[in-house]
């Protein structure tokens, strides 16, 4: 039994037996399958170690066997709470390989189901993370909007949580009537609704003092570790897909990239990550006006053969997920079915940091910094 | 109660007097626990979740009964049916101990609360003190069980539990003291007796050391009874459910029942040191009505502040155990101190109090009342969530 432990900082703290605690596979805050092996003293953290594969489905693999259309409602399941922007993912990856061209309106029925579900996401992150620290309240609140999106989404296409809205070549359908009304109705409800979550969560004075400064990724660290989305973007990295290695019809729009500015401790801490997201949403409602306005007639899917057989080659797509970068790694033989697909997903680069992140952090801290990272377990594993 | 008592000693002289003494303890003792604090907490329980739900946007339990009113009755029940689980790795007699500690330790916290003038089952002379000691039972208790149930997450809350009565308890005492130097006594009854009913003969209007006292109270006494922001012992999002991970049935609901009539508690005793207690006017002189009406005035004024730490629950975040540490010693003892030798100075300057500053001192805080009324105004958008129903629906 040592009486004193030095950290990798420097720092000297009194110290007892070391405790190994499990959090999770089962824990109310690990936001899904997900393990931490923490090493703790009394409840400073030596390091929490994350043992992920819970959660893992080899939906890579089933991509090999289902084929390329009908691996579609398989993307649902990589991130179930935004399964529109994987939809896209997956369907762009089956079109640059078979050289199809999407319709312009299908274009923007993708963009506007795929803002939708980045408010989707991030309202359930921000609540969550409002959840995790304690205040149950926001969480509700947050859920009963998204409920409204999920309303819309239902009618856009009969799902709540696995669209399976996109097709290789477009949508499977068109925005139904009276739909752009509603969804502007719902903005016109929404905006004032983040500044209310600014009021009730972001600027509480608990809430600041527990995120700010907590678990802080520096601009390089970020990079290094590979850090993508809101994640990276907290730390002041200005790098947006939809910006600079733009797909779809997102050039065509105007949005601002929000950024970490360390309003209350320093850039790339919890409250960054949180508050970068709550922009985002902002940003997104921006969007959809946009798209909304400039919706072109037309119509919604290409023509793509029954039996789609793509050339053979690879390619590798990268898609602005809620949770960030995610690249889709696929080769085709030239067969009704994918060589080989692999996913790189958000919160699997986030997971890698943790533990770096967590060397002399209280146990309550990890909490935040897991929401803070917004880490959807099965995404981690697909 | 005492009178009554003595009296059935002398009446029937074959039983020994002590007999008499115990049998009528345990009798009134079961009276009280099973007609005013078992059903106060449990209700308490029903309109805890009614609140949250408003606040939430949420329904809230609304079956059994009118609005749910006798879910506490049906969960009560059906926890009473369940289970009694006790893992195999724990220590058993701690295990099965550290429930009846903790009600314990709150139940026997209403012996010195003061319901009405003539209401209270024993106005020791040390009141307060005693208040203030036993409910520390309550933390023993918890202790008991995080260390008894042989998880690393219930020892952490129970060591949490630990941490914070070490904290809080020297903040609390110190509140305490300015409203007990005023009063001249430990008595709680003595205590109500030194205020009048109207706001400004209120020991918290008295100066603004009592003021600062009296919020100081309220928060250690949140911490007290584990409520957010000071839930830290069962810090649900962090330490699974703390102390009370390994219980289940009627033993977990215990610890919950305690957690609820711990919230009635510190309302009686903010009501009781800063509030004027049970005092009304003396509108009558039926004696029965007037402890009638200082009853109801009790009840209501403890029930706010009930009510407050619902709405604090609801709405706040839960702190840190190193910024508890910090906001309790750093802050609160330096204060505590200070306000201690400010009402001390202020009773020599001010014998007899001074009307003027109890008037200012009233003023001061409905000012603070209306700014906040005028911020949550502020901040409330308007309730068009009802209006917009579901948004698939057609405008109309």
């Amino acid at each position: 039994m040592s009486l004193e432990l030095e950290f990798d900082d420097g720092r000297e703290v009194f110290a007892t037996e070391e405790m190994t605690l499990n959090m999770g596979p089962q824990h109310p805050s690990t936001h899904g399958v997900l393990r931490f092996i923490i090493r703790a003293d009394g409840e400073v953290m030596r390091s929490a170690k994350a043992d992920v594969g819970y959660l893992h489905r080899s939906i890579e693999k089933i991509a090999e066997k289902v084929g390329w259309r009908g691996f579609m409602p398989y993307t649902d399941r990589v991130d179930y709470v935004a399964a529109m922007t994987t939809n896209q993912a997956w369907a762009m990856a089956a079109e640059v390989l078979g050289g199809v061209t999407v319709p312009r309106r299908g274009e923007y029925c993708r963009v506007i189901a795929a803002e939708l579900g980045r408010i989707c996401s991030h309202l359930l992150a921000a609540g969550a993370m409002g959840m995790d620290i304690g205040a149950i309240t926001p969480f509700t609140h947050a859920v009963r909007e998204r409920e409204l999106i999920n309303d819309l989404l239902e009618e856009l296409c009969g799902a709540r949580l696995t669209f399976n809205y996109m097709r290789v070549g477009g949508v499977a359908w068109d925005l139904p009537p009276g739909f752009g009304a509603k969804v502007l109705r719902f903005l016109d409800h929404f905006e004032p609704y983040v500044d209310e979550l600014d009021d009730l969560l972001s600027n509480n004075k608990i809430y600041i003092e527990r995120l700010a400064g907590v678990a802080v990724v520096t601009r390089e660290r970020a990079i290094a570790y590979n850090l993508v989305g809101p994640n990276l973007r907290a730390s002041g990295v200005k790098y947006d897909i939809r910006k600079h290695l733009p797909y779809s019809v997102y050039p065509e729009f105007e949005f601002d990239v929000p950024i970490g500015m360390g309003l209350h401790g320093s850039v790339g801490d919890c409250w960054d990550r949180y508050i970068v997201r709550l922009h985002e949403m902002r940003q997104s409602a921006r969007i959809l006006r946009q798209a909304l306005e400039g919706l072109p007639e037309g119509p919604v899917i290409a023509k793509v053969p029954r039996n789609y057989k793509p050339a053979a080659g690879e390619i590798h797509v990268h898609v602005e997920t809620p949770r960030g970068d995610q690249s889709w790694y696929v080769v085709a033989d030239g067969t009704e079915y994918p060589y080989r697909v692999h996913i790189r997903t958000g919160s699997f680069a986030a997971m890698s940091i943790i533990e770096e992140l967590s060397r002399g952090l209280m146990v309550a801290d990890l909490v935040a910094l897991i929401a803070s990272f917004d880490i959807v377990a099965p995404e981690v594993d697909r | 109660m005492q009178a009554y008592l003595d009296a059935v000693a002398t009446g029937y002289p074959t039983l020994p007097p002590f007999v008499v003494y115990l049998l009528g303890m345990l009798a009134f003792g079961a009276l009280v626990v099973f007609v005013f604090i078992l059903p106060v907490a449990g209700i308490t329980s029903w309109v805890e979740r009614r609140v949250w739900a408003r606040i939430q946007s949420r329904i809230g339990p609304n079956r059994v009964g009118p609005g749910g009113f006798l879910q506490w009755l049906a969960d009560g029940l059906k926890n009473l049916l369940k289970e009694d689980v006790i893992p195999a790795a724990v220590d058993v007699p701690l295990f099965r101990l550290a429930p009846y500690v903790v009600v314990a330790g709150f139940c026997a916290a209403f012996v010195a609360l003061p319901f009405a003038g003539s209401l209270i089952i024993a106005d020791l002379n040390i009141g307060i003190l005693y208040v203030s000691a036993i409910t520390s039972l309550v933390v023993i208790g918890i202790l008991m069980a995080g260390w008894s149930s042989n998880n690393k997450w219930s020892m952490l809350g129970g060591i949490r539990s630990a941490t914070q009565i070490i904290c809080y308890e020297i903040p609390v005492g110190l509140s305490i003291f300015p409203a007990v130097l005023l009063s001249g006594t430990l008595s709680m009854q003595g205590i109500v007796a030194a205020q009048g009913w109207a706001p400004t003969s209120w020991h918290m209007f008295h100066s603004p050391f009592l003021f600062v006292a009296f919020v100081m109270f309220f928060v250690g006494a949140l911490a007290e009874g584990n409520r957010t922001p000071f839930d830290l012992p069962e810090a649900d999002s962090e330490l699974v459910a703390g102390f009370a991970t390994e219980y289940s049935g009627m033993r977990s609901l215990l610890f919950f029942l305690a957690e609820w009539g711990n919230l009635y508690v510190i309302g009686v005793l903010v009501s009781t040191l800063f509030m004027g207690g049970w005092q009304v006017p003396r509108f009558t002189d039926n004696t029965t009505l007037l402890t009638v009406a200082q009853f109801a005035t009790m009840f209501l004024k403890a029930y706010f502040w009930v009510f407050v730490a619902m709405w604090v629950r609801a709405t706040l975040p839960r702190v840190r155990v190193d910024q508890f540490m910090t906001l309790c010693w750093k802050y609160m003892v330096p204060i505590g101190l200070v306000n201690v030798i400010g009402t001390a100075v202020v009773m020599v300057m001010l014998p007899n109090g001074s009307a003027v500053l109890r008037w200012m001192m009233a003023a001061v805080a409905v000012a603070i009342l209306v700014q906040f009324a005028r911020r949550v105004r502020f901040h409330l958008r308007r309730a068009d969530y009802g209006r917009l129903g579901r948004i698939s629906e057609d405008p109309a």
